[in-house]
């Protein structure tokens, strides 16, 4: 059906040159959830890499923070079609926390406090293209935005840079995560417009 | 009715705007045309998408204020968020004869049938008043005499709905009665200061627990869980508390 | 008045849940019958009630319907152009009620 509302303009939005197919310019920053908003106190947070054998390396919020981190200025894809441009975040490259951890794997599983779950191919995670994020815009990450610290992989669909991350597992076969299970695409990628499974 | 209002699968259908009139400065009710309406429940919704000259969409749900007569028409009645998408249109840009799209009845479970025999108590915040009022005017155009008590909730005199309809209906719709909260401002002479709605005001207002009421709430969401603990608290059996909470968004 | 973008288009915040009334648009464009008043079976706690109970998070890009008793997810659902996934692995069953049965 094709009925058209005339003055109805919906929210401001861009379509501009040189975003991903089907993207739109938004100067907001959207929050989705997907549940209740956890709120981790810094002495209860923790970051646990198991690799496929079971091993594992974990940092408290006081480790996590003396580890070298990076300033990183990114465009940002939400499945629901906005991006937004330059966000800039300060956080700790997953090459960085990977650097003595012994694996074989290709593939992993981010997990979060509250139960979500997201997967990703270890090599997105690797060569300065993803990042454990705790500070935006040169604030504190705000829970709602995913605070204490959140993944930040820039090149895949929002849903992706998973929200409260307490943990990373290696896994040998690529698993569906929270959403992947649900529809999603299994990888994501914005330039390739991978929303859906089977896109 | 009932029957027709919850079999087959749902798809879109064009709705004409056949009148629209304002409830409060920031509230219109949009009276809409829909060939083939298969009739409601009061305290369903629908849901309504509008498409951009670019085919930009969005969608959103409306609780239906209207009851259902045959041969009628299906009443919205929006509430403006300023900083909405969506309902600065429908207050305010939308105008009589023009087409949206709509997809409904929908919701078999916040409603009131007229065949439910126990008393009511409706406890609305703000513009959740909408599916709460279909359920007061269902009850007229039923001809039935199950007692119904309404707590309104609402900021300020000037952000009453149907305030006139209301008050003419405590007159003349025997068993009906209301009573309202006001929470940031009091009409001039009101016997109490703005508050929220509180144990007090249940109690007072509502029913005794050993009546078997259904209970309907509907607001924001603060306002239907702090409801809807005070009614548990009260003694009011939580399986006849139904809720519909609202996100306010736009 | 409800307000609940369903379709994940909004970009309006999404902290406070709804209920599971605001997924009845969607699933009666899947099923034949109205969803809301049947009754799930939480897979996480055994918790019973309708589905009009449950807690519903509608922009997150998808939607998903918690247990209010255990926060456990029960029901996603996916839109995609042209098809709906459905996820019911959190719900042990579903008892639809028939009208006229």
């Amino acid at each position: 059906m094709g009925i058209i509302s005339r003055g109805f303009g919906g929210r401001r939005r861009e379509s501009v040159p040189g975003l991903p197919p089907g993207q739109y310019l938004t100067h907001d920053f959207p929050v989705l959830s997907a549940g209740p908003t956890p709120r981790i106190p810094l002495d209860r947070w923790r970051f646990t890499v198991t690799t496929e054998t079971g091993e594992k390396t974990s940092w408290d919020w006081k480790e996590f923070q003396a580890l070298p981190a990076e300033d990183v200025t990114v465009d940002i894809h939400c499945v629901t079609k906005w991006s937004k441009l330059g966000t800039t975040w300060r956080g700790v490259s997953i090459e960085t926390l990977l650097e003595n951890v012994d694996t074989v794997a290709e593939y992993s599983m981010v997990h979060s406090f509250g139960g979500y779950t997201t997967n990703v191919p270890l090599e997105d995670l690797l060569d300065g293209k993803a990042w454990i994020a705790y500070q935006f815009d040169g604030e504190d990450l705000h829970p709602e935005h995913g605070g204490p610290a959140r993944l930040l992989i820039p090149h895949l669909y929002f849903w992706k840079s998973a929200k409260w991350v307490n943990g990373l597992q290696l896994m040998p076969e690529d698993e569906p995560g929270f959403w992947e299970a649900a529809g999603y695409h299994m990888y994501g990628d914005p330039w390739r417009e991978q929303r859906y499974q089977g896109d | 009715m009932a029957r027709t209002a919850v079999s087959g699968r749902l798809t879109w259908r064009a709705a004409t705007l056949a009148e629209a009139r304002w409830e409060s400065p920031t509230a219109r009710t949009l009276v809409l045309d829909v060939p083939d309406w298969p009739g409601h429940l009061p305290g369903q919704h629908i849901d309504v998408r509008l498409t951009a000259e670019d085919g930009y969409r969005a969608q959103r749900s409306y609780s239906i204020a209207s009851a259902w007569q045959p041969g009628g028409k299906v009443e919205l009645t929006i509430q403006r968020l300023d900083d909405g998408e969506v309902s600065p249109y429908l207050t305010d840009v939308i105008e009589v004869g023009e087409q949206l799209e709509l997809r409904g009845p929908v919701g078999g479970w916040f409603v009131w049938r007229p065949q439910q025999t126990a008393p009511v108590l409706l406890v609305a915040g703000g513009s959740g008043l909408v599916p709460l009022m279909a359920m007061v005017r269902a009850r007229a155009v039923a001809g039935t005499r199950q007692p119904f008590r309404l707590i309104y909730s609402v900021r300020t005199p000037e952000d009453l709905l149907y305030g006139d309809e209301l008050r003419r209906r405590v007159r003349e719709d025997q068993g009906l009665d209301v009573h309202h909260v006001y929470t940031r401002k009091t009409p001039d002479g009101w016997p109490s200061p703005a508050k929220r709605i509180d144990v007090a005001a249940l109690n007072t207002y509502g029913w005794p627990p050993d009546f078997g009421p259904d209970c309907y709430v509907c607001g924001p969401t603060t306002f239907v869980e702090t409801a809807a603990d005070i009614l548990v608290a009260l003694g009011h059996d939580p399986r006849r508390i139904r809720t519909e909470r609202f996100g306010g968004t736009s | 008045m409800t307000s609940t973008p369903l379709d994940g288009s909004s970009t309006a915040g999404g902290g406070l849940p709804l209920d599971g009334n605001a997924m009845a648009g969607d699933l009666r464009e899947i099923f034949a019958v109205d969803v809301t008043a049947a009754r799930y079976v939480c897979a996480g706690c055994t918790h019973t009630d309708a589905v009009g109970t449950l807690m519903v998070w509608p922009h997150s890009p998808g939607l998903v319907a918690r247990c209010p008793h255990c926060s456990d997810v029960v029901i996603r659902v996916v839109r995609a152009p042209g098809r709906v996934f459905l996820d019911l692995r959190g719900s042990v069953r579903l008892e639809v009620p028939l009208e006229g049965g």
